[in-house]
């Protein structure tokens, strides 16, 4: 168990991370994510002890990382693959670690053989591709046969193969119990691998729930109607009832409606009052990515030249009024604007209840109470007001409408679930 | 975690980088063959000095002339064990492995100091005979006055500078910083210091000026310094405490 109270990390000027607090459970893969430099690797070195939290604390198991008595053997960490002296063979670098917490030589080529690397054992690791580095990192993570263990981009530079096999090695360490936390930019690995995500974005915390939550919660599905092409009236016809329905539609490029706010019944039965034909009623269910995008486009530091350009001009379609995050509130330096958007996503829905700890609690509210068995547009009320009302509340970062925020301000605060 | 474990992986990671052997080897390698190569030389010289200049002769010393490239040497040696996890990033496994600082620190550098101490003796050692085999007639024996401490004392000369090296690099946590501003403090800048008469008051003091003090078994013409040999690697150690804390509070303090 990881327990993070109020992290807060600040290097000069610069706030890496914010008031940060969270539980990693045993048990299950607990998946860390945010965009470039959104203190990730700074929280991950705070929880080893590497770097002091200007504020608030992180113990493992009840204990401040560097009060553990036998570290290496409770816990493991991969943070960088490259953090090896190079003119040191893989199996003197294991051996070194080793001998640190009386673990037997025997141990170090076990787990040289666990990582497929007992064939370049007494290679220079300067040698060394990424992926071999991961393995070694791996290898040395493991070597302690500790109860947590923290992995830090494991899957950079790996082939699929060994993609495949850290998902599986992550999955099994957990199954035995283990508490896992990896963090990774790879949305559709972790979308395979973890079962709880903490997404945090410019230092603070987003989101911290299951991932089927997750998805449920932040990248509202829709549902794509299309009505006979050759009737253009038929589609306007649908799009002013259901409109007057509480939906809100919007056009897709191939003529295609977008709809959210109502269930397919629903949509189903309108159609049907005022008499228009149906092609297509599909559910649309949104990734991870879609869902990762959707909430972190808002606190992304490290942008393209050419997204850049595309955000500064107004939004085209489907500016959502009254959606100004409340993050722009007094003092708060401004809204980082969301990323020009081809595609569209949709608002979250209403939170009700804090996702995640805080400061204030020990035991974390239940994730958003939205059963993931149903179909994630079904529960959509975007106008909803967000439940936290207090200081900047959970908003989300709308639509495309405001790319009109400026960028340039080097916003700490981030719209959706700030605190 | 006991320091035994520890130490055993300093050594482990000690033994198992090139640099360790090279470094030392060329320590000795410089430090006895420059010191032959003086000695040699200075066999003529000895030759045709008048009896006031015999008296402040030194054949001991004479030998451990090389030390002033061998020191060198023990400088990148110290810089590369304490260097190598920083310009690696080994540092933060290790660290990650090691929560406690201190433990780290001192059982790394105690690992390095002892080996270090080892190769410096045995040179020291050579050096002085083979040093005094070279100056023949005029050579020092090692039950005179003061040599057989002159030859134990360039030993812990040259296992100081490395000790230095060892906590100023620490302190800088950058192997190419400390190399730039080691070698040419201990090569160019305390030589010339020590040597112009207007600032050898202060120089005296400085931690190779000081320490090369007890390598020597009779004061040279002139000499002005206000200790002794064993004060003078007194005034060394301090230095090399010095540094020591630096480093150690650097350590503990800064962020890995």
């Amino acid at each position: 168990m990881i327990e993070a109270v109020g992290l807060t990390k600040r290097y000069g000027a610069k706030t890496a991370v914010y008031n940060l607090s969270f539980q990693v459970r045993p048990g299950t893969v607990t998946g860390f994510l945010g965009p470039n430099g959104s203190g990730k690797s700074t929280t991950m070195r705070m929880i080893l002890g590497l770097d002091r939290p200007t504020a608030g604390h992180v113990t493992i198991g009840g204990h401040p990382f560097r009060e553990l008595p036998n570290a290496p053997r409770q816990v493991g960490a991969l943070l960088d693959a490259k953090a090896v002296h190079g003119g040191r063979s893989a199996r003197n670098h294991l051996l070194s670690l080793a001998q640190l917490s009386g673990i037997p030589a025997s141990r170090v080529d076990e787990v040289l053989g666990v990582v497929g690397l007992q064939d370049v054992a007494k290679r220079r690791s300067s040698g060394f591709s990424l992926g071999m580095g991961q393995r070694l990192g791996i290898a040395a993570a493991l070597l302690g046969d500790p109860q947590v263990l923290l992995f830090d981009e494991p899957v950079n530079g790996l082939d699929p193969e060994g993609i495949l096999w850290v998902r599986n090695l992550m999955k099994m360490l957990a199954s035995e119990g283990r508490t896992v936390f990896v963090s990774s930019h790879l949305m559709s690995e972790m979308a395979l691998t973890a079962e709880h995500l903490i997404v945090i974005g410019r230092g603070q915390l987003l989101s911290d729930m299951s991932v089927r939550d997750f998805i449920a919660a932040n990248s509202a599905g829709f549902a794509r109607v299309r009505t006979p092409q050759t009737e253009p009236q038929q589609r306007e016809k649908l799009t002013t009832v259901l409109t007057e329905a509480g939906g809100r539609v919007m056009s897709e490029p191939d003529g295609a409606l977008r709809v959210t706010g109502l269930a397919l019944p629903q949509i189903s039965d309108l159609a049907h009052e005022a008499d228009v034909r149906l092609w297509e009623l599909a559910p649309h269910q949104a990734s991870l990515e879609e869902a990762y995008m959707q909430m972190t486009q808002a606190a992304v530091d490290y942008r393209s030249t050419d997204d850049q350009l595309a955000g500064f001009q107004q939004g085209p379609q489907g500016a959502l009024p009254g959606q100004l995050p409340p993050g722009s509130a007094p003092g708060a330096p401004g809204v980082p604007q969301g990323p020009p958007q081809l595609g569209w996503y949709a608002p979250p829905p209403p939170q009700p209840g804090q996702p995640h700890p805080g400061v204030r609690g020990s035991v974390p509210a239940p994730p958003a109470p939205v059963p993931a068995d149903q179909n994630p547009y079904a529960q959509q009320a975007p106008e909803a007001a967000p439940a936290a009302p207090p200081a900047p509340a959970p908003a989300g970062p709308a639509g495309p409408g405001l790319t009109k925020n400026d960028d340039s301000t080097p916003g700490s605060d981030t719209p959706e679930d700030a605190r | 975690m006991h320091a035994g474990y520890v130490w055993k992986s300093e050594w482990t990671k000690i033994r198992s980088v090139r640099s360790t052997g090279t470094t030392l080897a060329l320590a000795a390698v410089f430090t006895i063959g420059l010191g032959f190569l003086i000695s040699a030389l200075s066999k003529n010289e000895f030759a045709k000095m008048d009896a006031h200049e015999l008296r402040f002769a030194d054949p001991t010393f004479i030998s451990f002339v090389g030390t002033s490239l061998g020191q060198l040497a023990m400088i990148v040696f110290g810089v590369m064990v304490v260097g190598g996890e920083y310009s690696t990033g080994m540092i933060r496994t290790s660290l990650a492995a090691v929560p406690r600082r201190g433990l780290f620190l001192f059982s790394k550098i105690a690992v390095a100091t002892l080996l270090a101490f080892v190769v410096a003796l045995v040179t020291s050692f050579v050096t002085f005979f083979v040093g005094q085999a070279a100056l023949g007639p005029y050579k020092a024996s090692l039950g005179d006055p003061g040599v057989l401490r002159a030859v134990i004392g360039a030993a812990l000369y040259m296992t100081l500078i490395a000790v230095f090296a060892m906590g100023v690099t620490t302190v800088l946590r950058s192997p190419m910083l400390s190399l730039g501003i080691l070698m040419p403090l201990f090569f160019l800048l305390t030589p010339i210091l020590g040597n112009v008469p207007a600032t050898r008051k202060v120089a005296q003091y400085l931690p190779d000026q000081a320490g090369g003090k007890v390598m020597q078994v009779v004061a040279p013409e002139g000499d002005i310094a206000p200790y002794g040999p064993w004060g003078g690697f007194g005034i060394m150690v301090l230095w090399v405490l010095a540094a020591l804390c630096c480093g150690w509070l650097v350590l503990k303090k800064r962020d890995a």
